[in-house]
C-alpha cells in the first residue's frame, strides 16, 4: 500500500534541447503537458506568450474570455466536469488580481488548475513600474504553490512542477509568474515530467490497522450513516465508493461538491448534508451510531453546531489530506490516502449488511420533509413559479445526463437539492468559496471540456449579471451551453436571511433587472421568457432541443424560500422545515 | 490539557524557497496567532533551510497548525516541542555611553555576574553581547535599564531538541 516517490532527477529526457525562446517554451510546456485549451485574456505583459499561441493555434485553442475572472471559472469547469488540470492566463497587475477571486475558489475546492501571469521585466521588478504587481504575494495564501520565473531556463521546471502539484494528492491551484524578459530570452529547451519532489507527499500512505479498526466500527455498527465528499470524485473512487455502501448497506449522504458520484435514484442515496441539505440526513446525523467520513472536510456548512454534531457517534474519517483530520471534528479512526486505495482495501473487510428498520428511519423523515416541504416545492398549488419546478422540468428534458453548473444562492440550493444526476462530475457550483458570478464562465468551461454532455447553467438574476459580460465569450466561440436565469428580482438569499433574522428589513437586495433576453439577442443567443407555469415545459424542451446556445429567463416567485434549514449556530437535528 | 495555553517552538525543516517566509506567516496571521519569535538559518542538512518560531498556544491548535505547516509543498516536516523538550539560546545586544563603564562600577559586576561580554568600547560608546535563556536576557535588560540603554536588540530563539529528530533519515528514504 506504500506510495513510492521517486525524484525529479531520475526521470528521462523526452526530448532533444532545441534553443527556442522563453514565451515559445510556455507553449511547448502546455503542449507537453497535453493542454489542449486555455482561458485567458493578453495584455502587455505577457504579449510574447500570445505572439507563440497566435504560431501554434493548430495546436493549442486559446479562448478569449471577457473577464480575466472569467478564465478561472472557466478553467475551473473545464478542470471539474473532465478531471483534467485547467489552464488559465493573464498578464501582469490588473491581469493578475482579477484571478484572485478564481484562484481562491479553486483552493478552497480542491480543483486543479494552473495559472499564469506575466509580470514587468525583471530590471523593473519593485520599481512601481506600470502594471506591476506583487502577485506571488497577493495569491500565497490562496494557492496550493507558486513561483516567480526571471530566467527563460527555469520555465520548463516551474511548468513540471506547477502540473505536477495541481494535480497529485489533494488538487488545486498553482501560479506561475513570468517576467517579461524571461519570455523573451532564448535559451536551450527541454522537457522532463515531474515524478515527485522531495518535500513533497502527495498520498500519504494507509495504514492497514487503521482500516481494520473501520472495518470494525463498521461491522459493529446498527445505524451507520455516511457522509461522503469531493474526494470520491477526485480520487476517481465512484465504483470502489459504491461497492462499500452496497455491501454494507449504509445509508449515505453526500455534501454539495460529492454530489453526482453515485446517481441520484441509488436507493442508498438520502440526499445532502447541511445548512440546505435533506431533512433525514441531517436529523440522523445525530442518532447514529458510526460516522463515516469520506473526502469531505466537515465545513461548518455541514455540521452546524459542532458543540453538537454526532456526539453520540463514533467517527471515521477517510482524507487524503492529514491536516483535515481533527481539524473540524476530533475522529475516532482516521484513514489517511487515495480514496480508490483505501475503499478497495477496505472492501473486503465489510460484512453484508443491511440495516432494514435504520434505513426505515430515513423514509420515514423523508415523508416528512415530502409532505412540508417538497411537495409544494415540485407541485406547486399556488400561483408563482418555484425554483424546484423549473429544475423537475429540466430532470425531465435532460433525463438526468446533464451536467448542472449553478451560481450561488437560493437557486443554487434547489438545484442541489432537486437535480437528478446519472453520471459523476455533474454538479459543477462554487460549494466552499461561495463564488457568484461562477456559473457562466464555469459552464463554458465544462461545455468546451465535455462536448457531448449537456450542460446547462443556472443561475438567480444577481450572481448572472456577476459575469453576464461572458455572454460575449459564448457568442464568439459558439459555445452550446443552455442558461437558465431563475429570476426573482432579489438577492434571494440574502433577502431570505433578512426576513427570517433582520425583521424583513430588505436592505439593497431588491434588484431593477435589464432585459435580459434582449441583452441575450444582442450576442445572438436564442432567448425566451417564461412567467406562467402552462408555458414552462415548452420552454425548457425548446432550450434542451436548440443545437447552439440558449437563454432561458424564469420569472419565479419573489420572495420564496429555501427550506429545510438549519440556522446558523444550530444543531444539525435542529433543522427546520418551514 | 490540550485546551491550556503554552509555549510552542516549533522547528521546520524546508527547501530554501524565496516566499516559503511568506506562506508560513500566513499560517499564523489568518488564524490571528502572535508569533513569539522566528528565526531561519541552515540546517545540519546540506541545502535545507529550518525555521525555529515560537508561539503561545493550546496543543490542539499547535497540531493544527503542524498540519497546515506541513501541508506546504516544500516543507519537508514540522516538530513541535515545549520548553522541557529543547535546549534554546537567545542572544541580546546592547549599546551602552561609554563614561558609564567608569562613572557607574557596578555596570562591571553586572557584566561579569550575568555571563554577558563586552564586544567594543570606544570613546562615546560599548557593546555588549549575551546569549542565554530567555529570562536570563530579561534580567540583564531590567538591570541595565536603570543606567540608560542607547541601543538594545535580541535575536529570535534557536533551539535544538533532546531527542533525536531523524530528518536526515527520512530525507534519505525519500530520495531513494
Amino acid at each position: 500500500m506504500k506510495e513510492t516517490q521517486t525524484i525529479q532527477n531520475n526521470t528521462k529526457t523526452t526530448e532533444t534541447t532545441e534553443r527556442i525562446s522563453g514565451s515559445e517554451a510556455v507553449i511547448k510546456c502546455l503542449l507537453a503537458e497535453g493542454v489542449d485549451i486555455l482561458y485567458g485574456y493578453p495584455g502587455g505583459a505577457i504579449m510574447p506568450v500570445y505572439d507563440e499561441l497566435y504560431k501554434y493555434q493548430d495546436k493549442i485553442h486559446h479562448v478569449l474570455t471577457r473577464h480575466e475572472q472569467g478564465a478561472t471559472h472557466s478553467a475551473q469547469g473545464y478542470a471539474r466536469i473532465s478531471g483534467k488540470v485547467g489552464v488559465c492566463m493573464a498578464t501582469s497587475g490588473p491581469g493578475a488580481t482579477n484571478l484572485i477571486t478564481g484562484i481562491a475558489d479553486a483552493q478552497i475546492d480542491s480543483t486543479p488548475m494552473v495559472c499564469i501571469t506575466g509580470q514587468v521585466g525583471s530590471h523593473l521588478l519593485g520599481s512601481d513600474a506600470f502594471q506591476e504587481t506583487d502577485i506571488v504575494g497577493i495569491s500565497t495564501p490562496v494557492t496550493k504553490w507558486n513561483c516567480q520565473v526571471t530566467k527563460a531556463s527555469q520555465i520548463p521546471e516551474a511548468f513540471a512542477k506547477a502540473f505536477y502539484i495541481a494535480r497529485s494528492g489533494r488538487p488545486g491551484p498553482v501560479l506561475i509568474d513570468i517576467t517579461k524578459d524571461a519570455q523573451f530570452e532564448e535559451f536551450d529547451f527541454k522537457y522532463e515530467k515531474c515524478k515527485g519532489i522531495r518535500s513533497y507527499k502527495p498520498v500519504p500512505d494507509t495504514d492497514e490497522n487503521s482500516l481494520k479498526a473501520a472495518a470494525e466500527l463498521i461491522n459493529n455498527a446498527k445505524k451507520p450513516l455516511v457522509v461522503w465528499g469531493q474526494g470520491v470524485i477526485l480520487g476517481k473512487a465512484e465504483e470502489e465508493f459504491k461497492a462499500i455502501i452496497e455491501k454494507a448497506g449504509i445509508p449515505s449522504a453526500w455534501t454539495i461538491l460529492g454530489a453526482s458520484a453515485i446517481p441520484t435514484s441509488h436507493p442508498l442515496n438520502v440526499g445532502m448534508v447541511g445548512m440546505h441539505g435533506n431533512y433525514a440526513p441531517n436529523v440522523l446525523t445525530n442518532d447514529c451510531d458510526v460516522l463515516i467520513a469520506i473526502g469531505m472536510r466537515f465545513d461548518d456548512r455541514v455540521t452546524g453546531n459542532l458543540e453538537t454534531y454526532a456526539k453520540q457517534a463514533k467517527i471515521i474519517h477517510f482524507d487524503i489530506d492529514p491536516a483535515e483530520i481533527d481539524k473540524n471534528v476530533k475522529t475516532d479512526v482516521a484513514v489517511l490516502g487515495n480514496a480508490k486505495v483505501s475503499l478497495k482495501s477496505l472492501l473486503p473487510l465489510l460484512h453484508e449488511n443491511s440495516h432494514n428498520d435504520w434505513h426505515q428511519k430515513f423514509k420515514d423523515l423523508y415523508k416528512i420533509e415530502y409532505e412540508k416541504v417538497i411537495k409544494d416545492d415540485l407541485h406547486p398549488t399556488k400561483e408563482g413559479l418555484t425554483m424546484a419546478e423549473v429544475l423537475k422540468e429540466i430532470n425531465i428534458q435532460t433525463k438526468g445526463d446533464a451536467a448542472i453548473v449553478s451560481d450561488v444562492g437560493q437557486h443554487q440550493m434547489i438545484a442541489c437539492r432537486y437535480a437528478e444526476f446519472n453520471k459523476t462530475k455533474s454538479n459543477i457550483t462554487s460549494g466552499g468559496l461561495g463564488t457568484m458570478g461562477f456559473a457562466l464562465p464555469a459552464a463554458i468551461g465544462a461545455k468546451m471540456a465535455a462536448p457531448d454532455r449537456e450542460v446547462v447553467m443556472i443561475a438567480g438574476d444577481g450572481g448572472y449579471q456577476m459575469t453576464i459580460q461572458e455572454l460575449g465569450t459564448i457568442f464568439q466561440q459558439k459555445v452550446p451551453v443552455k442558461i437558465v436565469v431563475l429570476n426573482n428580482e432579489f438577492l434571494g438569499m440574502v433577502r431570505q436571511w433578512q426576513q427570517l433574522f433582520f425583521d424583513k428589513r430588505y436592505a439593497s437586495t431588491e434588484m431593477t433587472n435589464p432585459d435580459f433576453v434582449a441583452i441575450a439577442k444582442g450576442y445572438s443567443i436564442e432567448a425566451k421568457k417564461v412567467t406562467e407555469r402552462k408555458d414552462l415545459k415548452a420552454a425548457v424542451k425548446e432550450m434542451i432541443d436548440c443545437e447552439g446556445p440558449y437563454f432561458l429567463e424564469v420569472r419565479v416567485e419573489k420572495e420564496g424560500n429555501v427550506f429545510p434549514m438549519i440556522p446558523t449556530g444550530a444543531s444539525v437535528s435542529d433543522i427546520r422545515l418551514d | 490539557m490540550e485546551n491550556e495555553i503554552k509555549q510552542f517552538t516549533i522547528s521546520i525543516y524546508t527547501e530554501n524557497n524565496i516566499g516559503l517566509l511568506n506562506r508560513i506567516s500566513a499560517i499564523f496571521q489568518r488564524r490571528h496567532m502572535n508569533i513569539e519569535s522566528l528565526n531561519t538559518s541552515p540546517s545540519e542538512i546540506d541545502g535545507v533551510s529550518r525555521f525555529t518560531i515560537v508561539v503561545n498556544i493550546t496543543e490542539s491548535q499547535m497540531k493544527k497548525i503542524q498540519g497546515q505547516i506541513e501541508k506546504q509543498v516544500e516543507v519537508i516536516k514540522a516538530y513541535y516541542h515545549t520548553e522541557e523538550e529543547i535546549i534554546y539560546q537567545e542572544s541580546c545586544i546592547f549599546k551602552m555611553r561609554s563614561n558609564l563603564l567608569f562613572d557607574e562600577r557596578q555596570i562591571q559586576n553586572i557584566i561579569k555576574e550575568s555571563n554577558a561580554r563586552i564586544v567594543t568600547v570606544n570613546r562615546d560608546f560599548f557593546v555588549i553581547e549575551k546569549s542565554g535563556r530567555k529570562e536570563e536576557i530579561d534580567l540583564l535588560h531590567r538591570e541595565l535599564t536603570v543606567f540608560g540603554i542607547m541601543q538594545f536588540t535580541r535575536s529570535g530563539r534557536i533551539a535544538v531538541t533532546k531527542d533525536e529528530m531523524k530528518i536526515s533519515t527520512m530525507l534519505l528514504a525519500l530520495e531513494q
